[in-house]
């Protein structure tokens, strides 16, 4: 697939001017390509008030929803990102101390090519593309987002897992000075997701570097995180330091603070009710009615395939 | 909506859900503060807290059957019967119902002075059980909780002081 990252209109058309004069320094600080643009910090600030500056072209994935999108405002208002505070405001009121910039990632454990990644060579592994997802929160609320990434598979392939290798744990940045809600011990941090390595190789599962054709902003997980479309939202860590494969099912953040609660699993089941949530229903962000929740969100046809052999009552 | 957030029905949730906490607790002060501060004035305001505590538990409570169930009455009885804190919370707005019923002049007379104040001291468990149903719902973030489980053992230790101390004498 081509790089469907690329603008087809002329930038100064429909950049706003915030915008074009942080992209501007960003330049001027000798980052050039437009990869790199696209994550530039200037992004990372909480902006609520404007249009989307840059529509960039993209491919449309097959694993794409039609449904109508989430405006960017409530996708980037509303979040759960312990790490910034547990109101769902917090990240966005908060997310601006986190730095972005110089990020580097680190894929290790069973791996043949164990390698720390900066976001820039994360970019040249494989083509960006546009994937309209559903995200569905174990506390039954739902939102339709344009993420902008690629499959982790590509990643893992270049590492190489060996044949140890039976799980991926996903450890985010733990650092109270720039995530002031880690102050707290709301959590165990740092935040610790975790899949099955087939889990982990499945088309579906992104690596996830932008949002609505621009890059992530922080409160939704820069500048790299993972989404995982047919489980709760907390399984798709966000913010990436570490990822790490193991021989062993990792221990992950929500399942030690509360096991009964959040299963390693957890994927998405309207037949299996949270102690404090029943999830045969969900509220759509936007809509005022409830609407039903399908298995594994709707994903069963790429998905089902792995819990064979699980009972899922059991695993969840 | 925007002000409401993007999810308003959660918001006025819980919104109207820790109002209800609030004016409880507030309820429960008046008698201290009269005693303390010898100020039987502020007696009558013991009845007008009660009722707004009871004003926005209902508002709480028609929030959940209404927006929020939407009148999905399988849901709502599998809410009732396997979410404890749905069911704790039900109890205590069934509490507060009755108090409400009963805050008149009237039932007073009508159920005997003694009769009366015995079932208005259901609002201690009534408190108890609110408190609960907030700390039991949400996910980690118990400061929150914590502050009104505080002040209401303050409110009760007071109490159980009082009674304790009276009985000795």
């Amino acid at each position: 697939m081509k790089n469907s990252f690329k603008s087809n209109i002329p930038s100064s058309e429909i950049t706003s001017r915030t915008l074009f004069e942080s992209r501007r320094r960003w330049m001027q600080g000798g980052v050039a390509s437009l990869a790199a643009m696209a994550i530039s910090p200037a992004s990372a600030k909480p902006r609520d008030e404007r249009n989307f500056p840059v529509k960039f072209e993209s491919k449309k994935s097959e694993f794409s929803t039609g449904e109508e999108l989430t405006t960017y405002s409530d996708v980037t208002r509303y979040n759960n990102f312990y790490e910034f505070g547990t109101g769902k405001e917090d990240p966005f009121e908060q997310a601006h101390r986190l730095k972005t910039d110089g990020w580097t990632i680190q894929i290790i454990g069973e791996v043949h090519r164990p390698q720390r990644l900066d976001i820039d060579q994360l970019l040249r592994l494989a083509p960006l593309q546009e994937r309209i997802y559903r995200l569905r929160c174990v506390e039954a609320w739902s939102m339709v987002i344009p993420w902008i990434g690629f499959p982790l598979s590509k990643l893992l392939d270049a590492v190489r897992p060996t044949g140890n290798a039976r799980y991926v744990e996903f450890i985010s940045l733990h650092d109270p000075e720039q995530m002031p809600g880690q102050r707290g011990a709301s959590l165990d941090w740092p935040y610790k997701e975790g899949l099955r390595l087939d889990e982990a190789m499945n088309p579906l599962t992104l690596l996830t570097l932008g949002l609505y054709g621009e890059v992530l902003p922080n409160q939704n997980g820069a500048p790299v995180r993972i989404v995982v479309p047919w489980k709760y939202g907390f399984k798709s860590a966000k913010s990436i330091v570490t990822i790490k494969l193991t021989e062993k099912k990792p221990a992950t953040s929500w399942n030690l603070a509360n096991p009964r609660e959040y299963g390693f699993y957890s994927n998405v089941n309207p037949h299996v009710s949270h102690p404090r949530w029943s999830q045969r229903k969900e509220r759509r962000i936007g809509e005022f009615l409830k609407r039903d929740t399908e298995m594994f969100n709707g994903y069963s046809k790429w998905v089902a395939g792995l819990y064979r052999d699980l009972d899922l009552s059991k695993h969840y | 909506m925007g002000e409401l957030t993007a999810n308003p029905i959660e918001f006025i949730s819980q919104f109207t859900g820790w109002w209800t906490l609030f004016s409880l607790l507030l309820t429960l002060c008046v008698t201290p503060i009269r005693y303390l501060f010898s100020l039987p004035v502020v007696f009558p305001l013991r009845r007008t807290f009660g009722l707004i505590t009871f004003v926005y538990a209902t508002i709480h409570f028609l929030t959940w059957l209404v927006l929020d169930q939407f009148f999905d009455w399988t849901e709502i009885a599998l809410d009732l019967s396997k979410r404890p804190f749905i069911y704790i919370g039900f109890v205590a707005f069934a509490g507060l119902f009755i108090l409400a019923l009963t805050s008149t002049n009237r039932a007073k007379v009508v159920l005997g002075s003694l009769r009366w104040r015995r079932l208005h001291k259901s609002i201690y468990l009534i408190a108890i059980l609110g408190v609960t149903h907030f700390f039991i719902l949400v996910k980690r973030d118990v400061w929150e909780p914590l502050m009104f489980a505080a002040v209401l053992f303050v409110l009760l230790g007071y109490r159980l002081f009082l009674q304790l101390s009276n009985g000795r004498r």
